[in-house]
């Protein structure tokens, strides 16, 4: 394979430095186990910690997973942005292209004993802790079938027996959330550690600062990550934090930065964490990431960055393409496979979104289920009290 | 137009406040049309140039022109030293907010949405309602919190609240509620200019709808009065309040209602602190029924204190038992249908109305 077509890259150092590859023959695809080692595309830079190396270990199966993972994401949040013109999708909606990297490595390294909490960027990572398609499409169309019954809708997705927290709308909240989770594994002496993911924007919240302080004093197994897509909604980092480098943000508390365009890199990432928050207590990812898409459906994301930047950062770091080239650059499948794959998903999507549409808005009886989870017989009412009531069970 | 002159009724006199100079001019008839979007813009401008302590401040205000687009053209006018895009951080910008009003500056203070407010709330009560009582007088808060309240259109539970009933409950707070283009020009001017803290709520779904507005309304000097609420539609047979979005709902409900012979007075609140009694109550002494409409959640809401107010002081004069109409006792759901039942529509109003009136029997119908 021709490596020299890597080696031009606007990063500094290559985009990929294959030490050593076991594979001479291609096997049949997707089931090769045999170990592969690979660089990350940069080193890790570490605050008050000790950086993990850039070599990590994988697998063809692996990668042709991440691909077939990162490819079902793009798709997904490509097809919501349509539905949502369409006026299919109403309200909010916060699409995660660009990102998908952060959710496939994260999950790679955890367990589903591990917790995940995010703020309202969910679908993917939804989908990462085992959602189905028909599950967010019908979600977000606000059907019965949606993973919250077609009652939360985009920026509430939950999977609690995938200890997969949500979804959550206002911006910083899920990280002492994040921290409570942790705060119950610890008690519980689980042996596991929760992910809370931010933004850039919510990096600035008062209430991080509070509850990373209080994790610290009580070693709790939290790992913030901060998802730095570079712009809180329409306001580019430089602009809302004196010191952009949210890795060192918690100061006492380590951190960790990392290219969140590479896979392998928040694998290894997320891996090193897990094992120190178990250990030491909280620390810190930052993931240098990218949204394709503005903030939500109603920004068109193009009034504070330039579309040169957007294509730029699409041609040059965009996580599928990244794979992609490794996994032909190693001879792991055929360009047609690849293709054959996003064609795959892409239909795996349609069918969803078509199984989604015929799937029934929720009963009216559903306005009144889930106030409480013991309503102890008290009433409650419609818009019109004395036409619409209900007894809460 | 150049004020509406309300007829004396049992103890209540109401005129609008007329600055001297407007009574001198005479206006073209010729009305103009203004979305609630505009009205506000222009507010904000007007008064950031005549008083250089107003300033705004606030998420995407300045180089984003307001995610709402309200603050359209401000910072390009203003500079970045009177229009200030903060973090996502609103306990940290309230607070610094309030703090320069401490020290003798007027601001502006945007919030997103008012449930972001919530992460801010310490600051609008303890730090800005209380402080001119604590300090006699000394501390005097001239500041505005304003923003979208209410429900949107799909924005789930988190996103569509009513803080009406919950800011309004405070001593030492003002609440705004503005519905036409007129009451969002000049309440806004009014509540930049008060001395006091006030809370100005406004509703998504109204900034671009269009209402017309006299030249009285379009001059820079048009203030409305804090505290007075306005009577948008006479009628003789049933009083029904409200204020935002659903005046809208309530208008459309009498237009309904005259077709059954059913003549409505619809009353525009404007201000749900200081409620504006005396104006309720006498017109519930003319109609004797009342149906008070509000989003919010009914529990210990506006429709709640504005019963108490008139069992309290028009008891007598009630022909019927007081209808509430409000959002759902639920927090809001995101599906379309299920939505439709959480918010008030224009038949819950009409029911309503009916069953005041004596024309319909209540069904207390399980859900």
């Amino acid at each position: 394979m021709a490596l020299s077509r890597f080696a031009s890259s606007s990063r500094s150092g290559s985009l990929l430095k294959p030490l050593s590859s076991a594979i001479s023959l291609r096997r049949p695809i997707s089931t090769d186990t045999t170990p592969i080692t690979l660089e990350t595309s940069v080193p890790f830079t570490a605050h008050q910690c000790e950086a993990p190396s850039r070599t990590v270990q994988t697998t063809a199966n692996e990668l042709l997973t991440f691909f077939r993972d990162m490819a079902l994401m793009r798709r997904m949040e490509i097809a919501a942005d349509s539905l949502y013109k369409a006026k299919l999708i109403r309200g909010f909606c916060h699409l995660y292209d660009g990102q998908e990297a952060v959710a496939v490595g994260m999950e790679a390294a955890l367990t589903k004993k591990d917790c995940i909490i995010t703020a309202y960027r969910d679908h993917c990572t939804f989908m990462a802790r085992g959602g189905t398609l028909l599950e967010v499409f019908a979600e977000l169309m606000g059907r019965q079938a949606g993973c919250s019954r077609g009652k939360g809708g985009s920026m509430h997705f939950y999977k609690k027996d995938s200890n997969f927290y949500g979804g959550h709308g206002i911006v910083g909240a899920q990280v002492p959330l994040g921290c409570g989770l942790a705060f119950a594994q610890k008690y519980s002496k689980d042996e596991a550690v929760t992910f809370a993911l931010y933004g850039d924007g919510a990096a600035n919240q008062g209430q991080l600062f509070e509850a990373l302080n209080i994790s610290a004093l009580w070693d709790l197994p939290a790992i913030l990550v901060c998802e730095n897509n570079h712009y809180g909604m329409g306001t580019a980092e430089w602009r809302a934090a004196k010191s952009p480098a949210y890795y060192k943000r918690g100061d006492y508390a380590p951190g960790l930065k990392v290219d969140g365009m590479d896979v392998l890199a928040v694998k290894q990432a997320c891996t090193f964490a897990k094992e120190h928050a178990l250990k030491n207590g909280p620390i810190i990812l930052e993931m240098d990431t990218y949204r394709y898409h503005g903030h939500s459906m109603s920004d068109p994301g193009s009034t504070y960055r330039t579309r040169d930047e957007i294509t730029g950062v699409r041609q040059e770091r965009d996580p599928i393409e990244r794979i992609r080239k490794l996994i032909l650059s190693h001879d792991l499948a055929t360009e047609k496979e690849l293709k054959d794959i996003e064609k795959e998903v892409r239909k795996e999507v349609d069918d969803a979104i078509a199984q989604a549409k015929e799937n029934p808005v929720p009963e009216s009886s559903e306005l009144f289920t889930n106030v409480y989870a013991k309503g102890l017989g008290v009433e409650s009412f419609g818009a019109d009290r004395k036409e619409v009531r209900a007894t809460l069970p | 137009m150049l004020g509406v002159v309300r007829k004396k009724m049992l103890g209540q006199s109401l005129l609008k406040i007329r600055p001297a100079v407007s009574m001198l001019r005479s206006y073209s008839s010729a009305a103009k049309q203004m979305t609630v979007r505009d009205a506000l813009n222009s507010a904000l401008d007007e008064e950031m140039s005549a008083d250089q302590k107003v300033f705004l401040m606030g998420e995407e205000v300045g180089e984003y022109q307001g995610a709402y687009k309200i603050s359209k053209g401000l910072l390009e006018k203003y500079g970045p030293e009177r229009v200030l895009d903060t973090p996502i951080t609103e306990a940290g910008f309230a607070g610094i907010a309030v703090g320069a009003a401490y020290h003798g500056l007027k601001p502006v203070v945007e919030f997103m949405t008012f449930n972001f407010s919530m992460q801010a709330i310490d600051h609008i009560i303890n730090s800005a309602a209380k402080s001119n009582y604590m300090s006699a007088g000394q501390m005097s808060v001239p500041i505005v919190f304003r923003g979208p309240n209410g429900a949107a259109a799909g924005v789930g539970a988190q996103h569509s609240q009513c803080y009406a009933a919950w800011y309004a409950s405070c001593p030492g707070l003002k609440v705004l509620t503005p519905y036409s283009s007129e009451d969002a020009r000049g309440l806004l001017k009014a509540a930049i200019r008060d001395p006091d803290p006030v809370v100005f709520l406004e509703n998504e779904l109204l900034y671009g709808e269009s209402f017309s507005v006299s030249d009285e309304v379009l001059d820079s000097s048009f203030c409305l009065p804090i505290g007075k609420a306005k009577i948008e539609r006479v009628g003789r047979d049933v009083t029904i309040t409200a204020f935002s979005k659903m005046v809208g709902h309530a208008l459309k409900a009498a237009e309904i209602l005259e077709k059954d012979g059913i003549d409505a007075e619809v009353i525009n609140l404007r201000s749900i602190r200081p409620l504006d009694r005396s104006t309720i109550n006498a017109s519930v002494r003319k109609t004797n029924r009342l149906i008070t409409v509000e989003e919010g959640f009914p529990q210990h809401g506006v429709g709640a204190e504005i019963c108490a107010s008139v069992v309290e002081e028009s008891f007598a004069y009630l022909d019927a038992p007081v209808e509430r109409i409000a959002g759902a006792d639920v927090p809001m759901p995101y599906a379309a249908n299920l939505e439709r039942l959480a918010v008030p529509q224009v038949e819950d109003i009409v029911r309503a109305v009916k069953r005041a009136c004596y024309r319909s029997v209540p069904l207390a119908a399980a859900a």
